[in-house]
């Protein structure tokens, strides 16, 4: 079966992942990401059907945390590890998208 | 100090009874490494200072004899968060990050007052099988200078390869820490997920990722892995399950008499060097002589394994290394006019070009109209792949194989097919992917470069695996073997 | 052309706990920025998410509360998107096994009952706070970051404003009498997003949805909604096309603006949380819950009418705050009368609450205390004018048996002890004796005046009138 990945393609997924290629790269990574996605495409062959997939591999379940609090008194080193903090906050450069708004 | 005529025993005894002062002996590491790392490049940071520091404190009050890696100076790979110790996992992106806190495995061994050495070159986040991946440099095989060293652990095995550190830890999360081991002619045991806690480890595949230690003999290493093992309550993936001390079982009577050893015909097949085949399957043959027993079985879904673990492994890495974008910690670019570029630039400039194949492969994965396809089908294909062990398992006490379907090849020849470069994680990544330990030991040398000998265990039963391990080893030379570094082992 | 409406409701529910749900920092609301964090909260390299008992114990109480049929098998999902405020640009929730689902609540609307149908209900991480600034930044503080949160999702089944805010009310309510969260929209810690979409009747299709946002109270819900209606007819009705848009509701003018058009939906990449085992939730766990779990305001109601003997009038008004139910039900089982209990707090006690602007936790008024004031009209020791001074003293957190003692206001009920103080009264008055003999019941009154002053107002009443009336009945 014929790679689902074209140029377009790529930029899109460079788009979600926010990456960015130029287009040189992009004509460089485009063949690599098509003959991986290839290779992913065998997996076609094996039949599937009612098998149940696996997504962890540990042996544990649930195991859960008290609810007990403990402060971390973290806060001014991990201000000091941001790039740009002020005020106890931590400071980028505005948002022009709205569209991330907690969910 | 030449670790290889040494052993951690026989340090920590030494140190306890003052032989040796946990000074000399930082101080005698530090003297291989600087005579030695010029040409391995293993190392990325040196915390030669603050280890010589403890090393005094630790003569001053003594060492304990209840700790074993007291006052012992071990290598540390650099995914691994060290507090205060530049921990870059051999990203630019991380250049300038400074941890403020321990990962569990680094707790565990300072509670023992281990010294940390320093931090070792991996591939960028773990993602490559030779470390030339680095953004920072490429680690040299200690056989032969113009030989990769595997990875991703390669600056690891490299290091405890070419006698600079006694052990050093690596992760594993599709082969890292037994292809290098094989490469370099060490012992490598990437342990049963969540036999070790993963807190701290800078996640690559989270499904799949393992800590682990790369060391000269066997019973070092198993000694290493108890002192590393457990639950961890910051690690709710982390067994819960009792840890045995796997080095005190190793002695004089352990053997393999009626061990049942199965080795997949897959494993032995196509595209696995005739040469890489011969060593493993002499090694295989002393087993028997040993009274072990051989049988030939098939795991059918191994062929399948690499696209499985490159879907999944990349799917998780993708998702976890969202987190690096320019706004809490690392590196953000200059230069930037609005949000957008601080995440774009940041992750496009401060990525390499590996890692960015990974992230577009696990995003493309994941995304809309493809999960299925991609995502889930390698999920259940995951199942697949640990079934065909469950069912070997039933009537064999391990699996045996080679680790790598050759052995170390030369830097630069595979960087530009990344697909090749996959290929040759098929005979590890089956193991991370059904969670089970797998282990490399030195089983002889193909064309004067070191061949490891896969031991693959049931869930949990890293046990049974050292045994079988040292066995081998204490009946066999190749252990002794010492990579010849322009003659200065 | 007639139109029938849709509206979905997605309510944000903060949990009330101590701790986050995948890390052990603080939740606490008002804290300096970034206080409450942790290398968890910030998404360092390395760290793990590690899920908070309690947090599942709340959804458990939740789903229970709503009706919902709980999954006994429970992973979590990553949802992917870039945003400051989402650290590891991830949010960790429950896609494919939610918590609960296919439950319900009650509503009234103009005296018909009807069940809202709840499709499903997950628990997952809020995010942190973005401020934004004029000067070109944004400020972010992640101390809301991975506060528990549920998120409770509405089946198609409301059809108009009225009902959405009925289901709104339902909703708050239940969940509140679950002690799991102060449920306040004006803090946060409810939060909806709405849905409504209108299609001819009759019609097997559901029209475009439109999504409202910066619904900040229950009205704005409604008022927003009603705007949208009637702005999607307008739209219909002259041959228009609804827009799959997101609109945000203005306050000011009470009408919706278009925020942003949605093209195609967004693509979170969801797939299993690989660092978190899964639940397996048991349905011994689900009954022990269940048993300690509060009673939800409609059994309390018929437990105040039918056990208690209240009004319905005074049960609902009771039951609106858990906090005001708990406060009665633990008066009476102080051994207050219930009704006194009941008027005491409809009326003394919530003048005060309003005139502070405080909640009844605020206040030093405890359950015992205020048993012991109406225990003490009842066996009538105080009069209900002394009762005034003594629930002052209750609201200072004062025990009324003692305040009343340190105050003298123990009332004089004993005959043997008023009698002299009548006789004294009635020697030296004896023009006002007279006066009544004559027929003049003014005087009466002015007798009572002299008993109670030479009393110090400490005398009963009414054993004071019958004591004299025998007197002067007697001369």
């Amino acid at each position: 079966m014929a790679s689902q990945i074209d140029e377009q393609q790529v930029q899109h997924v460079a788009s979600l992942a926010k990456l960015k290629f130029t287009d040189a790269e992009l004509s460089e990574f485009t063949p690599q990401l098509e003959s991986i996605i290839d290779l992913f495409e065998t997996l076609e062959k094996v039949d599937t059907t009612g098998v149940k997939p696996m997504t962890s591999a540990t042996d544990q379940v649930n195991v859960m945390r008290e609810d007990v609090a403990v402060n971390s008194n973290q806060r001014e080193a991990l201000l000091k590890n941001a790039p740009e903090a002020e005020n106890g906050y931590i400071k980028v450069p505005a948002i022009i998208d709205e569209s991330g708004d907690a969910e | 100090m030449n670790f290889y005529e040494t052993d951690l025993t026989q340090l920590h005894d030494d140190l306890v009874n003052k032989k040796i002062s946990a000074t000399e002996l930082t101080k005698a590491t530090y003297d291989n490494i600087k005579a030695k790392d010029d040409q391995i490049e293993a190392f990325l940071t040196l915390n030669e200072e603050n280890a010589l520091a403890e090393a005094k404190a630790l003569d001053e009050q003594g060492i304990a004899a209840d700790q074993l890696v007291a006052g012992i100076p071990l290598g540390v790979k650099d995914n691994i968060v060290t507090k205060n110790i530049r921990t870059t996992a051999a990203s630019k992106i991380l250049d300038n990050f400074k941890p403020i806190y321990d990962a569990t495995v680094i707790e565990k061994l300072k509670a023992q007052n281990f010294i940390n050495a320093g931090k070792l070159n991996l591939d960028e986040f773990a993602m490559g099988g030779s470390t030339e991946n680095s953004a920072y440099q490429v680690t040299h095989n200690a056989w032969d200078l113009t030989r990769v060293p595997g990875g991703s652990s390669g600056g690891s095995a490299a290091s405890v390869a070419a006698g600079e550190v006694l052990a050093a830890l690596g992760t594993d999360t599709g082969g890292s820490i037994r292809l290098p081991a094989s490469y370099n002619g060490v012992v490598g045991m990437k342990p049963t997920y969540g036999r070790v806690s993963r807190w701290g480890i800078i996640a690559f595949g989270s499904s799949l990722d393992q800590v682990g230690w790369l060391t000269t003999s066997v019973k070092d290493n198993a000694l290493l892995t108890s002192l590393i093992s457990g639950h961890d309550e910051h690690d709710l993936t982390s067994s819960t399950r009792e840890v045995p001390n796997f080095g005190a079982q190793l002695n004089d009577d352990t053997n393999v008499k009626g061990l049942r050893i199965a080795v997949p015909k897959e494993y032995l097949g196509e595209g696995v060097d005739e040469k890489v085949k011969t060593v493993i399957k002499d090694a295989l043959k002393h087993y028997e002589s040993l009274g072990a027993i051989v049988d030939e079985v098939s795991l059918p879904h191994t062929q399948y394994g690499v696209a499985a673990y490159y879907i999944i492994s990349s799917s998780e890495a993708s998702s976890n290394l969202q987190r690096f974008d320019g706004v809490r910690y690392g590196v953000r670019t200059n230069d930037v006019k609005n949000l957008e570029d601080v995440y774009v630039k940041s992750r496009s400039e401060g990525f390499g070009d590996e890692v960015k194949r990974r992230i577009m492969l696990g995003t493309f994965s994941l995304s809309a109209g493809f999960y299925d396809a991609y995502f889930n089908k390698a999920s259940q294909i995951r199942t697949l792949i640990r079934q065909d062990f469950e069912n070997v398992f039933k009537d064999h006490d391990v699996v045996m194989g080679p680790a790598g379907p050759t052995v170390a090849y030369k830097i630069g020849s595979t960087i530009t097919d990344p697909k090749a470069m996959y290929m040759n994680d098929v005979l590890t990544v089956p193991v991370n992917m059904a969670g089970l330990p797998g282990m490399s030991i030195p089983a002889g040398l193909a064309d004067g470069m070191p061949v490891g000998l896969q031991i693959i265990g049931k869930p949990f039963d890293e046990e049974t695996m050292y045994k079988a391990a040292y066995t081998f080893e204490q009946s066999t030379d190749f252990h002794k073997a010492q990579p010849n570094l322009g003659g200065q082992n | 052309m007639n139109f029938e409406t849709t509206i979905g409701l997605e309510v944000h529910v903060e949990m009330k706990t101590n701790s986050k749900i995948f890390s052990p920092s603080p939740v606490q609301f008002g804290a300096e920025p970034n206080a409450n964090t942790n290398v968890i909260d910030w998404g360092y390299p390395g760290v793990l998410p590690a899920t908070n008992k309690g947090v599942v114990e709340n959804g458990i109480r939740a789903a229970l509360a709503l009706h919902a049929e709980i999954e006994p098998h429970q992973h979590f999902d990553r949802k992917n998107y870039f945003y400051p405020d989402n650290p590891k640009a991830y949010q960790i929730s429950q896609s494919v096994s939610p918590l609960g689902h296919d439950g319900w609540v009650e509503i009234e609307v103009e005296g018909e009952k009807k069940k809202i149908g709840i499709a499903e209900m997950h628990i997952e991480e809020d995010a942190g706070k973005n401020t934004h600034s004029p000067n070109g930044y944004s400020y972010v503080d992640l101390n809301r970051q991975g506060t528990p949160l549920i998120e409770i999702v509405s089946k198609p089944d409301i059809s108009s404003a009225d009902e959405a805010y009925a289901y709104l009310e339902a909703l708050r309510e239940r969940i509140q009498f679950t002690g799991i969260s102060d449920v306040k929209m004006e803090e946060g810690s409810m939060r909806v997003d709405v849905n409504i979409s209108i299609r001819p009747v009759g019609s097997d299709k559901y029209g475009t949805k439109t999504e409202l946002k910066n619904l900040n109270s229950f009205n704005y819900v409604k008022k927003g909604l009603l705007f949208e209606e009637q702005r999607q007819q307008r739209v219909l009705m002259s041959g228009g096309e609804i827009g799959q848009e997101t609109r945000r509701y203005d306050e000011t003018t009470g009408q919706t603006i278009l925020m942003r058009v949605k093209e195609g939906s967004d693509d979170y990449r969801y797939f299993p949380e690989p660092d978190l085992p899964s639940l397996e939730i048991s349905d011994a766990w689900i009954k022990e819950i269940g048993d300690a779990m509060p009673q939800m305001p409609n059994n309390r109601r018929e437990r105040y009418i039918n056990e208690l003997g209240l009004t319905e009038y005074d049960a609902m008004v009771l039951t609106q705050t858990k906090e005001m139910s708990d406060f009665f039900e633990a008066t009476v089982a102080d051994g207050a009368d219930a009704k006194l209990a009941s008027n005491y707090l409809q009326g003394d006690v919530n003048a005060y609450l309003n005139d502070e602007q405080v909640d009844l936790a605020d206040t030093k008024l405890t359950p015992a205390n205020l048993a012991g004031m109406i225990n003490l009209i009842n066996d009538g020791t105080i009069s209900s004018k002394m009762a005034k001074k003594v629930f002052k003293g209750i609201l200072e957190g004062e025990n009324p048996a003692e305040y009343v003692k340190a105050h003298g206001l123990v009332q004089l009920s004993d005959p043997a002890q008023l009698q002299p103080i009548i006789d004294e009264i009635l020697s030296n008055n004896e023009q006002s004796v007279a006066d009544f003999k004559n027929g003049k019941d003014r005087a009466v009154g002015f007798l009572v005046g002299q008993i109670m002053k030479q009393t110090k107002g400490q005398a009963n009443p009414s054993v004071v009138n019958q004591l004299l009336m025998k007197s002067l009945q007697a001369l």
